[in-house]
This record gives C-alpha cells, sequence and structure tokens, in this order.
C-alpha cells in the first residue's frame, strides 16, 4: 500500500477537509477574519463534489440560508468570527428550538466589537453558551492543533447530526492560521454519523415526536409535509401556548444533550496521575501548556495537563474529580476570565482555582503558565 | 354544447381551498376585515392554476401577521426569524432548486429588519415568489409606523404623524435587480390571483406587493370609518392597473399607486447559473 501524502496545511484548511469528510454539502457565509479561508476553502471545494457554497449578503443571511440548507437536507456549515458570532446568536437559538443539525465554526479574535481582528483570543467561550436568549443545548468543540481541526469539525458534524442541535468549533486565530502537516484520512477511518432519517409514513410524522429526545428529521420535499417554527411547538411543529408542552419541550432539548455528555464529552490527559498541580485550558493556550508541564517535569515538579476537547457541556466530572487530588488548578485563558468560573463551579472549594488571563492580542507563554503553577508547588 | 344547467354547476362547483389547507390548523388568527385571507386564497387559486405540486412547494415566512401563514397551508412550511425569511429561503431554495420557494412576509419583515435581504435575493434573481404584504403598519405588535405607513399618518409610535417617508417595495425590487415585480390588492381579488400566478411560474426572483388593509390598528389609529371604507378608499380607490393607466391623463393618475405587472425581464437565474457555470468549472478543474 502506498503511503499516504502528507499536506502542510493551514488550520482553517483542515477545517474544510473535515467538513468535506464529514459529508457536508452546504456552505453559507461571510467573508470575516480570521475565518474567511474556510469559506475560500469551502467555494473552491464544495461544487467539486455536487455541494453549494453561497456568499451571503451579511453573517445573519450567512447562517440563516445554512439552517435551510440543512432543512433541505444537506449537512450544512457556516463559518465566522467575534463580530460575526454576534451577529449570528438569534439564528442560533432557532437551530436550537427548531432542531436543525449545523455547524458553526468561530475562529476567536479580540473583542469586544471589532477588537482586534488579526489577534488571538478565547473570549467566545461564554458567548458560545450563552449568546443567544433563553434557555438552550450548546455543544462546543475546541481542537488545538491543525490535525485536530480537521478531526474535531468530523465530530463536530457527527454530534450535530445525531443530536439535531447546532455545534459550535471554538479555536482561536493561532490554531486557524498556523501551518501544520496533516495527512487527509481515507473514507472509512472515522466515523461518520448521518441524521436519523423518518421511515414512517408521511401522515404519521411529527418532526418533534413525543416518543423520542431526538426525532428523525425528513429532509423537506421529501413527501413528509411539516411545520418548522420558532416558537414554542407541539410534537407536530405546530406553535403552543400549552404550559406543560412548553415546559416539557424546553427542558427536553436540553436533555438530549445533557443526559448524553459522557459520550460528547472529550478530554486528553497529560501527566495528570500523580499530578500536584493541574492546569486546565484549551487551543493554542493548551499548546504553551504543554510545554509547561514538560520543562517542569524535567525539574522534577508534579504538573499535569487537562485539555478539554467538547468545553461544551463542561467537562464537570473530569474537574470535580481532578479537584479532590490536586493542590490547584490553574486556568490559563485569553480572555479575562471565562472557563475559570466553570472550573470554580466544578471545584467545589475542593482546591485552589486561578486564572492566568491575557487580552493584549499576545499568546500565553510556557513561562507565563510555568510561572503561576509554581506557587503551588 | 353545454346545457344551461351544466354551466350552472360548472359556475357553482366552489374551489376546493381545504385541498391545500391544513383545516384542523384553522381558524387563524387574523382579525375580521384583515385582507391576509383573501390573499391566501387567492394564493392558493393561482398554485392550483400553476399546477404546482404540494409536495415540492416550500412556503417561508419571517414574523408578523402575514408571517402566520405557512402554519395553515398543507406545503413543506418554514417559519424563521423576523426579517430573516428570504436568507433561509436562499438556503432551501439552492439545496434544493426543485423545490417551488414561496416567501410570505409583510412590509415591515421584508422591507425593514430583512430589507437587507430583500436587495440581495433580487440581486441574485433566484428562483422564488415573495409575496409583501403591505399594511402600513406592524400588526402583531400592536400598530407602529412601518416602512411603509404614508407621511402623516398617526400609529402608536407616530402619536403626532409620521415624518419617515415611506419605501416603494416595487421600485426597490426592480432597482435591485428582481426580473418580476407586480403589485396587488386584496380588494381586487381575480386580478391579484392571475399575477401571483404570473409571479410563481416566472423563473427568477419575483416580487409581488400585494396592498393589504389593516382595519385594526391602522384603520382606527387613521379615523377609517369600517374595513370596507378602508379598503374602497386605499386598494380600490387609491390605485389603478398599469394597463389602464397608459390611457389616463396624468391629472387622473395624481396619487394612485399602481397595480399589476409593472416589471418582467429575462435574466439568468441564479441556481441554474450555480449549477451551469460554477459546478461544471469546478468538476473540469482538477
Amino acid at each position: 500500500m502506498a503511503q499516504k501524502k502528507k499536506r502542510l496545511l493551514q488550520g482553517n484548511e483542515a477545517c474544510v477537509e473535515g467538513a468535506l469528510y464529514a459529508g457536508c454539502r452546504f456552505y453559507s457565509g461571510y467573508p470575516i477574519t480570521p475565518s474567511t479561508e474556510v469559506a475560500e476553502g469551502m467555494s473552491v471545494r464544495l461544487p467539486k463534489v455536487g455541494g453549494k457554497f453561497i456568499q451571503m449578503e451579511d453573517e445573519i443571511g450567512g447562517i440563516a440560508a445554512a439552517i435551510g440548507g440543512s432543512l433541505a437536507g444537506l449537512k450544512s456549515m457556516t463559518a465566522t468570527s467575534g463580530p460575526g458570532f454576534s451577529l449570528k446568536q438569534e439564528c442560533i437559538g432557532y437551530a436550537c428550538i427548531a432542531e436543525v443539525p449545523l455547524v458553526i465554526v468561530d475562529v476567536m479574535r479580540g473583542g469586544p466589537a471589532t477588537g482586534y481582528p488579526t489577534g488571538p483570543s478565547q473570549s467566545d467561550i461564554m458567548a458560545a453558551k450563552w449568546g443567544t436568549h433563553g434557555d438552550h443545548p450548546v455543544i462546543a468543540v475546541t481542537p488545538s492543533s491543525v490535525p485536530e481541526i480537521l478531526t474535531e469539525t468530523v465530530r463536530a458534524f457527527n454530534l450535530a447530526e445525531k443530536y439535531r442541535t447546532p455545534v459550535m468549533v471554538l479555536y482561536d486565530e493561532i490554531v486557524g492560521h498556523m501551518r501544520e502537516p496533516l495527512t487527509i484520512p481515507e473514507p472509512g477511518e472515522l466515523e461518520v454519523v448521518d441524521r436519523e432519517k423518518a421511515t414512517c409514513k408521511p401522515e404519521e410524522y411529527f418532526p418533534y415526536d413525543d416518543r423520542h429526545l431526538v426525532a428523525p428529521l425528513a429532509p423537506f420535499g421529501s413527501g413528509y409535509r411539516f411545520h418548522v417554527t420558532g416558537l414554542n411547538h407541539k410534537q407536530d411543529g405546530f406553535p403552543t401556548n400549552d404550559p406543560k408542552v412548553i415546559d416539557r419541550n424546553n427542558r427536553r432539548i436540553i436533555e438530549k444533550v445533557e443526559t448524553d455528555k459522557e459520550r460528547i464529552w472529550k478530554n486528553e490527559e497529560t501527566a495528570l496521575d500523580d499530578a500536584e498541580v493541574a492546569i486546565f485550558t484549551i487551543g493554542s493556550t493548551a499548546r504553551s501548556a504543554r510545554f509547561a508541564v514538560n520543562e517542569l517535569r524535567k525539574s522534577g515538579l508534579k504538573v499535569g495537563l487537562l485539555r478539554p476537547l467538547t468545553i461544551w457541556p463542561f467537562p464537570d466530572a473530569a474537574v470535580a474529580e481532578l479537584s479532590k487530588r490536586v493542590n490547584a488548578i490553574v486556568v490559563p485563558e485569553l480572555n479575562l476570565g471565562q472557563m475559570v468560573h466553570e472550573v470554580e463551579r466544578c471545584a467545589r472549594g475542593n482546591c485552589e482555582v486561578e486564572a492566568l488571563t491575557r487580552v493584549d492580542g499576545e499568546p500565553i507563554t510556557p513561562a507565563q503558565i510555568m510561572h503561576a503553577v509554581r506557587k503551588y508547588l | 354544447m353545454s346545457t344551461i344547467a351544466e354551466k350552472k354547476e360548472k359556475v357553482s362547483v366552489p374551489f376546493d381551498y381545504n385541498k391545500y389547507l391544513r383545516p384542523n390548523k384553522l381558524p387563524h388568527i387574523w382579525c375580521p376585515g384583515c385582507g391576509h385571507g383573501i390573499v391566501l386564497k387567492a394564493l392558493l387559486r393561482a398554485i392550483d392554476r400553476a399546477g404546482l405540486e404540494k409536495d415540492n412547494i416550500c412556503m417561508v415566512s419571517g414574523i408578523g401577521c402575514s408571517s402566520r401563514t405557512p402554519g395553515y397551508v398543507d406545503f413543506n412550511t418554514l417559519h424563521t426569524l423576523h426579517g430573516r425569511a428570504m436568507a433561509f429561503a436562499t438556503g432551501v431554495k439552492l439545496a434544493k432548486p426543485e423545490l417551488k420557494v414561496i416567501v410570505i412576509t409583510g412590509d415591515g419583515d421584508a422591507l425593514a429588519i430583512g430589507g437587507n435581504h430583500f436587495i440581495h435575493a433580487c440581486r441574485r434573481n433566484i428562483d422564488m415568489t415573495v409575496l409583501v404584504m403591505t399594511n402600513s403598519t406592524y400588526g402583531m405588535t400592536g400598530g407602529q409606523y412601518s416602512p411603509t405607513t404614508p407621511l402623516d399618518a398617526i400609529a402608536t409610535t407616530s402619536r403626532y404623524g409620521n415624518i419617515e417617508p415611506p419605501f416603494d417595495a416595487c421600485e426597490m425590487a426592480r432597482a435591485s435587480g428582481a426580473t418580476f415585480v407586480a403589485r396587488g390588492t386584496a380588494y381586487h381579488t381575480i386580478e391579484l390571483e392571475r399575477t401571483i400566478h404570473d409571479a410563481l411560474v416566472h423563473k427568477g426572483t419575483s416580487i409581488v406587493d400585494v396592498i393589504d388593509a389593516c382595519p385594526t390598528y391602522f384603520g382606527r389609529a387613521n379615523k377609517y370609518k369600517s374595513a370596507t371604507h378602508m379598503m374602497e378608499l386605499i386598494e380600490k380607490d387609491g390605485t389603478v392597473n398599469v394597463k389602464q393607466a397608459e390611457k389616463l391623463p396624468p391629472e387622473k393618475l395624481e396619487g394612485k399607486v399602481l397595480r399589476g405587472v409593472l416589471h418582467k425581464v429575462e435574466r439568468p437565474e441564479y441556481c441554474e447559473q450555480y449549477e451551469n457555470l460554477i459546478m461544471q468549472k469546478a468538476a473540469a478543474k482538477k
């Protein structure tokens, strides 16, 4: 067998490869730094595989058309950054309540507002969770290398299709724009999940069938004529004012993710077995953290790293367990403290929790992390 | 030759609206005197005349009174967010061009919060028929002034009279590149059915601005005596068919809004262009 060809790809290019591998056939978006290469790549590649690309008139149109594309039966994606992520929030809520599978890539840059378009940031962590109004489920994955952007984009599509919900791929500008060698996996090498198809008679079809946590979704134009709305609705998709039904549905769309979060969580542990101090971080910051752990371990210092690849739902169990066996958890993040609040919540006072923050548009360095960690050793 | 009895029978057979409705979703939410139901009936007759299949129709709407229409019709129906109907519809159409996409929207939905999507759908000439139900008010929220509220009109947010000049949806559509632009009213139902039919069979973005009075909010605030009085003044006396207008002297046309097909040209349709140009060129390029 011929050796597989390695390619040098940019993070955003790997996202395109991941989307196509997962079977994405619809992309709509709007240009914005530092995510634009995703749109550029999709515009070239999608028509080659029979897929559709459209550059919409604005960020809102970018996600709205993608929701339409998904309802018409195509695996759909949009990509954006900071200001565009803010503009997309109402539509994200729509995809949550209407239960439309969708992947939203957010390449995080400095904010608020226009902020620092070409600088890295991890300041959209809470916007990903709470940016759209109302209670809603959120799944967000956080790759920290170019190959991982590919595999996590595939996983994001799988989760979106499985749970009928928008899934975000969050990575900072550094990971999005860096280049690393990558081997594109062969078909079949990675799992690819498709949404459950409707098989019942059209007249018996309910798009939000009560009997399921996640009901099968028929594409528009397949003979299943049904209604989709952003209003609270009954199992047949039509609006309702019935308090019981509203309550049940609002809870169900969250439960479908919460009750299955052990399958959605994905953590990478580095040197945690005997660690006295743990670092908890994501994205490019995790790369600095890994370097810091290696350096400190060389000096015999017991430091480890917990790196979540699923930031939402938050890895409660892993952090709670960790907090019982370390003196402190240090949380470096490219913002003024977002993940740290979640870590504190899960640690329940079992150990010290400290944020290491940076918002000057520069990455957190291994030296900064080593300095922060040493206090607890 | 048919007998008189046969002719009578032919005439008396009512159009079967239930064929296209979801009867168990009725009654609708519209107020007594509102024209939205009349427009819906004209649309259903036009759909029937055009021979469209229910499975192949996707009706998309935004937010507002008129945007509740999709809930009552037995098609693939998508009730979206305020202003975003045409953007959602663009996604549906591009993903599945074999669907006939019909957008139902109001003047606030299409021309204010959704103005950008309106402009650009017209510019692309993507194949969809858009009915803008223009009642010059935000009915769902209780009668605020809209982008088509006339100057000096009273609304709950223009108690001292409206000082913003109104939009003309048809001029906007034409300037933006729509290839079929027409206007109808809820008063002229037969003409409206014909106009919507012509819009449905047109390939490209077809815009039908439907003047449709709101007696509950606009009517009461502006001292119209009744819903029918309002229809007569605004829709009947306030408009003139574009063909009749050609024969009338300018003084008779003053203050009148033109009805009928105002603009129709042939231009390549977006989805066809995508498939014929982009996909073919992409396939040819290694």
